[in-house]
This record gives C-alpha cells, sequence and structure tokens, in this order.
C-alpha cells in the first residue's frame, strides 16, 4: 500500500530499475551498493544468485561522476590541476604528474634535472603510500584487522613525508606545470633514508602475517584468476597485467622522467589468481624502495633549479618577479589570462599505482583546452568484473573487488 | 589545531550519584556514538585515517558499522552526487532515532569545487545536517573534533524530549 505523500513529504518513493522480480527460473538478484564498506567507493553491482553462485554481474557506475572532464573545459590549465588530485586520491601526485606531463609534452618544455627527480621520489613515495592503502582496505575486506592497523600505521609515516613537502595530506598537487614548487626541506632527505630502510623490515612483517596464513589463502588462493588472453582484451595494465604474467610496465617500455637512468626490476607472477597479485604489490613496493635508495645519491649532486625556463609559459621564479618589472607583467598574464598552449593534441600514459593512466588533452591554440580526457585504469578493472566474477561465490565478490584496487574517483571522474 | 578540553564536571556527565537520569543518559549516548561508514569519495580516505592507528577513534567510543540500523552518527564524507542523492535519504531514514549527521569536507558542505551539472551543493539540501567540518580534506584531527563538539551537543540536549524535527535548507 502506498503512504500519502502529503503526510511525508521528505520520504522519496523507492524505485528499481529495470528490474524484474516475478521470475520462474530459480535465480536471486540482489544489489550491492553503492554504499557497501567494501565497495570501495560507490560501486553498484547487481548479482543474479543461482544458490550461493554467481550467474551474471553487471556493475552500475556513476555514482561519483562529479563531471572533472567538463570542467576542464573552463579552466585554465594551471587551475585543473588541484583537481586532478581528486581523481585517485590514494595516489593524488601521480595524477598531478600525468596532467603536467601532458601539458609540458604539448607546450615542448622540460622540467630541470631536480625537478625531475623530486617527481620522482614523490611519485614513487605515493606509490608505497597506494599499495599500503591498498593492503590495508583488502585485508579489512577478508577479514584480517590488524594488517589494518599496521599498514595504516606506516603508511602515516609516508603521508608524514609527503606533508613535510607540500602540507597537505592527501590532495597534494605538488607537482607544478614545467617542475615542482618547493625544494625539498631541510633534512627531508634524512627523514626519507630513516622511513625507507625501515620499511622493508615492515613488508616483511605483513607477509609474515598473511603468507602461510590459512584464512588468507583459502580466500585467495584461486580466486579471481584472470588469464593472460582475458587480461589483454579487457585492457587492464598495472600490476593486474603484469598479475596475468605479462611485462608490462610504462615505466620500461616508454620511460619518462628518470626511468630510463634508474635500476629496478619489474615484478611479473604467472598465478593470476588474487594471491599472486598480493605478492606482486609487496613486491614492487620493494622495488619502490630500491629507487628511492637510488634517487637520493642523485638528488645530492643536481643544480637547484626547480622550475623550467620558459617565459611565454612559466611564471619566472618568486624573486624574480619581486625585482624585475618584465616578470611581473609575465607572471599577471599568465595568473590572469592563462598559457596558451600551441595548437595540437597530446596523450601522455604513464605508470600511475593502479595501472596506465593516460592524459588525452586537445589544444586549439586558447587558455583552456577543447577537450581532456583521462583514461584512468580503474575504469577498465571494473568492467572485468562482468566476466571475471561468474561463477564465483557470493563471498568472493568483496575479496575480488579489493584486489583489483580499484578507486571511485578515477572511474567517475 | 585547536585545543580542546572536554571537563566532564562541568559540560555535564560524570556524577552519577547526584545527577537527573537526563544527564546521565545522554553522557551515555554522546560517549558511545557508532558511525555509519558512508565513504563517497577522498574524505573516505581521511575518515579511515582516523579510525586507524594513528588517530583511534574507539578512543572516544565511536565504531563504525556498516548497517544503518546500529548506526546513531552519519558522518558524510565526500560529494554526494545527484544520481547518489536518493540512496543516502533511504540511508537516513533507515536509521533509529536520535541520529545526528556531520557533513566532512566542502564538498558535503556546499559542493566544494564540484560546481557542476552533476554534484548535489551540500548534503543539507536532502538530510538535516548537524556539524558542518570544513575542509578538502579535512585532517582526521579535525573530524574528531568535530565528533567531541557533537558530543558536548549531545549531552546540552534533553534525552526525553522527542527530538525536534530538523531543518532542511
Ligand atoms: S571535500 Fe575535497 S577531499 Fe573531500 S570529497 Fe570533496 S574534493 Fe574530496
Amino acid at each position: 500500500m502506498k503512504t500519502p505523500r502529503r503526510e511525508y513529504p521528505n520520504r522519496l518513493e523507492p524505485f528499481f530499475e529495470n528490474l524484474v522480480f516475478d521470475r520462474d527460473d530459480n535465480t536471486m538478484v540482489i544489489n550491492f551498493g553503492p554504499q557497501h564498506p567494501s565497495a570501495h567507493g560507490q560501486l553498484r553491482l547487481i548479482l543474479e544468485l543461482d544458490g550461493e553462485q554467481i550467474v551474471k554481474a553487471v556493475p552500475d557506475i556513476g555514482y561519483l561522476h562529479r563531471g572533472m572532464e567538463k570542467m576542464a573545459e573552463n579552466m585554465i590549465y594551471n587551475e585543473f590541476l588541484p583537481t586532478t588530485d581528486r581523481m585517485d586520491y590514494i595516489a593524488a601526485t601521480s595524477n598531478n604528474y600525468g596532467f603536467a606531463l601532458a601539458v609540458e609534452k604539448l607546450l615542448g618544455i622540460e622540467a630541470p634535472r631536480r625537478a625531475q627527480i623530486i617527481r620522482t621520489m614523490l611519485l614513487e613515495l605515493n606509490r608505497i603510500i597506494s599499495h599500503l592503502f591498498w593492503l590495508a582496505t583488502h585485508a579489512l575486506d577478508v577479514g584480517a584487522m590488524s594488517i589494518f592497523l599496521y599498514c595504516f600505521r606506516e603508511r602515516e609515516f609516508a603521508m608524514d613525508l609527503m606533508e613535510d613537502y607540500c602540507g597537505a595530506r592527501l590532495t597534494h598537487s605538488a607537482v607544478r606545470i614545467g617542475g615542482v614548487p618547493l625544494d625539498l626541506p631541510d633534512g627531508w632527505i634524512e627523514k626519507l633514508a630513516h622511513y625507507i630502510n625501515k620499511l622493508p623490515k615492515d613488508i616483511e612483517d605483513y607477509e609474515g602475517l598473511l603468507d602461510q596464513n590459512r584464512i588468507w589463502k583459502m580466500r585467495l588462493e584461486d580466486v579471481g584468476v584472470i588469464p593472460p588472453e582475458m587480461a589483454e582484451t579487457w585492457g587492464c595494465s598495472g600490476p593486474t597485467l603484469r598479475g596475468s604474467g605479462i611485462p608490462w610496465d610504462i615505466r620500461k617500455e616508454e620511460p619518462y622522467e628518470l626511468y630510463d637512468e634508474l635500476d629496478f626490476d619489474v615484478p611479473v607472477t604467472d598465478s593470476c589468481d588474487s594471491y599472486g597479485r598480493y605478492k606482486l604489490y609487496m613486491q614492487e613496493m620493494r622495488e619502490s624502495i630500491k629507487i628511492l635508495k637510488q634517487l637520493i645519491p642523485m638528488y645530492k649532486e643536481s643544480d637547484p633549479q626547480i622550475m623550467a625556463h620558459a617565459p611565454q609559459y612559466i611564471s619566472a621564479p618568486k624573486e624574480d618577479i619581486m625585482t624585475q618589472n618584465y616578470s611581473l607583467m609575465q607572471h599577471f598574464v599568465l595568473v590572469t589570462q592563462g598559457m596558451r598552449p600551441p595548437v595540437g593534441e597530446v596523450y601522455v600514459a604513464t605508470e600511475s599505482p593502479k595501472g596506465e593512466l593516460g592524459f588525452y588533452i586537445n589544444s586549439q591554440g586558447g587558455p583552456y583546452p577543447y577537450r581532456l580526457k583521462v583514461r584512468a585504469p580503474s575504469f577498465w578493472h571494473t568492467s572485468i568484473l562482468q566476466e571475471l566474477l561468474v561463477g564465483h561465490y557470493i563471498a568472493d565478490v568483496v575479496t575480488i573487488i579489493g584486489n583489483l584496487n580499484i578507486v571511485f574517483g578515477e572511474i567517475d571522474r | 589545531m585547536a585545543q580542546h578540553q572536554v571537563r566532564y564536571l562541568q559540560d555535564g556527565g560524570l556524577p552519577v550519584l547526584l545527577t537527573t537520569a537526563d544527564k546521565i543518559l545522554q553522557w551515555g549516548r554522546s560517549n558511545s556514538l557508532w558511525a555509519l561508514t558512508y565513504g563517497l569519495a577522498c574524505c573516505a580516505i581521511e575518515m579511515m585515517a582516523s579510525g586507524a592507528s594513528r588517530y583511534d577513534f574507539d578512543r572516544f567510543g565511536t565504531i563504525f558499522r556498516a548497517s544503518p540500523r546500529q548506526a546513531d552518527l552519519m558522518i558524510v564524507a565526500g560529494t554526494l552526487t545527484k544520481k547518489h542523492a536518493e540512496f543516502i535519504r533511504r540511508l537516513y531514514d533507515q536509521m533509529a532515532e536520535p541520529k545526528w549527521v556531520i557533513s566532512m569536507g566542502s564538498c558535503a558542505n556546499t559542493g566544494g569545487m564540484f560546481n557542476t551539472y552533476a554534484t548535489v551543493q551540500g548534503v543539507d539540501r536532502v538530510i538535516p545536517v548537524d556539524i558542518y567540518l570544513p575542509g578538502c580534506a579535512p585532517r582526521p584531527e579535525t573530524l574528531q573534533y568535530a565528533v567531541m563538539m557533537l558530543q558536548k551537543q549531545i549531552r546540552r540536549e534533553s534525552a526525553f524530549q522527542k527530538l525536534k524535527p530538523k531543518r532542511l535548507v
């Protein structure tokens, strides 16, 4: 019976999208999300169950669609940079960097060496933050609460480092078009060295708790198996692709920044299941530590310039703006009107902690991009769910969602 | 962060022997605020961080629950979009009285930086809000401060009066 609307003016009428509840087969339709603690944001799944087994899964996205790509069309390039923070908010610097690199390619400039070193440091630090967060939430979903607490402990130390550098914990905006805004503060390098010396032991601790843990193995092994062909056809990238035995890392394939000078391995596993991917993430953190260790001496040898010199596009350093009239005028024009890149389009892909993060920019020579498109890795990893979940049990759903490392700010944008 | 001290003796609370049932009830309520996990976007990460090891929300008696039926407090952490707006109202209606809402972050307060076709410009258009917490993303300490302010507010209220209907903006 319907309640008269007059009595409860604030109550909304429930509605169900195209769901038929009179069925003759034996399956049951259940709704998962969008507000589910294990949905990693606002994923909604419509699952059709036969007993406890899933026969059909339809991911429904768009609950966090904030219209970022449209916003970009009405913002000057520097103005859009903080918005990129809010895409993959777990590793914000990797988005800032992807966007800044795309604009730099469009402008045809290159950041000075010290800026590149600092950026690479921040990127790898963000990779560690993101992977620790992944392990924490994944373990929490599977039922290992203590891992969540341990991982967040170590993650907070990395966040402290980020905060020392740029002042923000989550939304960093630590990379600028053409370089970085600040040099590293005093003592930062020592703190970083201390942190990365400590971290391998902590990773060992997690592995000690999880590797041979019976429950962890039962819930992860042979769950969410992505064969290599499937990973390729669905457009997977990052750890999800490498977990299927395909050695593909953009840092190696098309090196950007300093990655061609650095010595690191790309861990790959053939097991294709969730457990293999868990080992892969652990290994990747170790590789990040290795990269950070090599960057510390490189930083000490570099020149102090941190912003590229391109007066047409990028403001001069602060001292020049304060002392020289021409720099001040340039700065004024760049702030009020924005830089005007040449006509053209670019697509730049970087390896974010989650996979291939690409920015496509179409510029018509104006201060605003004509079109900006983001290729977010999580989007492709969400679409795989409709094939991956079929045949699994309902309890495995949270394992698989957690394991794919999806972030909704990035999917819906 | 602002120094904030809880003075149990003055803010209504601890003296158990000579007190009104009102006060002891509200004291108990304010110290066992169970929050509904309502992580929507970036702010949810800070909400999780405040529940985790360094910031330790359990000190305040705040435990995150996944079901609205077990929760007294809804912390709306993140951007509310128009597509999601229906669900937040439905979950709010499912919570048992008395219930409170903290709107965490600029997005939940006013729409924040996303003044677009897709976002709701403030959750207070859909559900009544008790505490507005500014910041993009607010730090975990500020979330805890907001909960402490809410506790203070609850201790001032009367336990047995029916809650006044709250206002939508
Ligand atoms: S207020 Fe800022 S951090 Fe919070 S959800 Fe909105 S954009 Fe994200």
